[in-house]
């Protein structure tokens, strides 16, 4: 299994001017990354959604790489959006999915067939063109460039450390370092949107 | 006793004030009453449809686009509005966008008794989530639809347009 702070820090070298989502990641991104208003660090509005949200973003901006960094809990929730998905054909997305095969935010509990599920395969089926899978970081650092050059809408599974969190939800130590609405505006602002 | 509607709310009104209105992206999943207007809307190139396979994911995807400048409209059922729920919380409250969903009513019998539970608990439904809402049921009302996109853009917050028109989508 890989670990996503590794991870983050190999995708960084590569990310160019790409807009990131970073989903699951975000509590390591916000110490990688070197473009924060291209960076689009919601945490997590409602489960399931982030693959939906980052199509929109593709689609509303397709002259940008979008970068969504999804996790295997959110895909099973809404997994009919890879269908959306693959119809709609978003060459600027790239939909990267940390799979830690649980729930980390609740205690660590699996999700439903953990060990089991070939989210590429599953992607391919819903019509997703490019789909890989990775569970070491040099299989990804090596792959990682030519994935990027790729039109999308690629779709990576990556198997990551579970990074399990025990506290009660009220009293874990926050890594957003802006407000939702904050990030949204330095986005906003960076690629030019007013109103 | 049910009061049948004398007048309806045609397919190319409604197309008109989406475009009135900006419309860049229908994110959609079909109703049992939007047959005509989906195939005026198909044959639009200004309209960009993103059809999903469940309901809340319009709300995502509505966030997407509207974080990205563009305009979407959310075009679903009551059914399926209820089924979005923490969506609706998450993804269109949560990042405050100002979208229009518009909602077909079904069941929606004016001063008669529905049989059709998902009528029952619409406008419960709606106002629990604190969503201003106006009712459409004919080409007259259809105004109400600008003044819903004013609205959302005003308030940063998604308004419903309830379409109690039945057969909408059926009427030529």
């Amino acid at each position: 299994m890989i670990q996503t702070a590794e991870l983050l820090k190999v995708f960084q070298q590569y990310r160019g001017d790409a807009i990131v989502i970073p989903g699951r990641g975000g509590r390591h991104w916000v110490n990688v990354s070197t473009s924060p208003t291209l960076d689009a660090p919601l945490g997590d509005p409602a489960m399931g959604g982030h693959a939906s949200f980052g199509l929109g973003l593709a689609l509303a901006q397709p002259n940008k790489k979008v970068v969504l960094f999804d996790s295997e809990g959110d895909v099973l929730m809404g997994m009919g959006a890879l269908a959306t998905i693959a119809e709609q054909a978003p060459g600027n997305f790239y939909h990267f999915m940390l799979d830690n095969e649980c729930y980390a935010t609740t205690g660590g509990q699996p999700v439903p067939n953990a060990k089991n599920i070939a989210y590429d395969v599953i992607a391919r089926g819903a019509g997703y063109p490019h789909t890989f899978a990775f569970d070491t970081l040099q299989g990804f650092s090596n792959n990682i460039k030519a994935i990027l050059d790729l039109p999308g809408p690629v779709f990576v599974a990556l198997k990551v450390d579970p990074e399990i969190e025990n506290e009660p939800i009220g009293r874990r130590a926050r890594w957003q370092t802006r407000t939702r609405d904050q990030a949204v505006k330095d986005l906003q602002r960076e690629l030019g949107i007013t109103g | 006793m049910t009061q049948a509607q004398e007048a309806h709310l045609s397919p190319e009104t409604v197309m008109g004030e989406m475009k009135k209105n900006g419309v860049t992206h229908v994110v959609w999943l079909p109703d049992s009453e939007t047959n005509w207007l989906y195939l005026l809307m198909k044959a639009d190139p200004s309209l960009h449809l993103v059809a999903v396979s469940r309901e809340g994911h319009a709300f995502a995807t509505a966030a997407g686009l509207s974080v990205g400048g563009k305009t979407p409209i959310i075009l679903i059922q009551n059914t399926g509005l209820m089924e979005s729920g923490d969506s609706l919380r998450g993804w269109g409250l949560g990042l405050n966008i100002p979208v229009v969903l518009m909602v077909g009513y079904r069941g929606w019998t004016r001063h008669g008794v529905t049989q059709d539970t998902a009528a029952t608990y619409t406008e419960r439904f709606i106002n629990a989530f604190g969503i201003n809402y106006y009712l459409v049921e004919n080409d007259e009302d259809a105004a109400r639809i600008s003044v819903a996109f004013e609205e959302a853009k005003k308030t940063k917050r998604p308004v419903a347009v309830l379409v109690g028109d039945e057969y909408h989508g059926f009427n030529r």
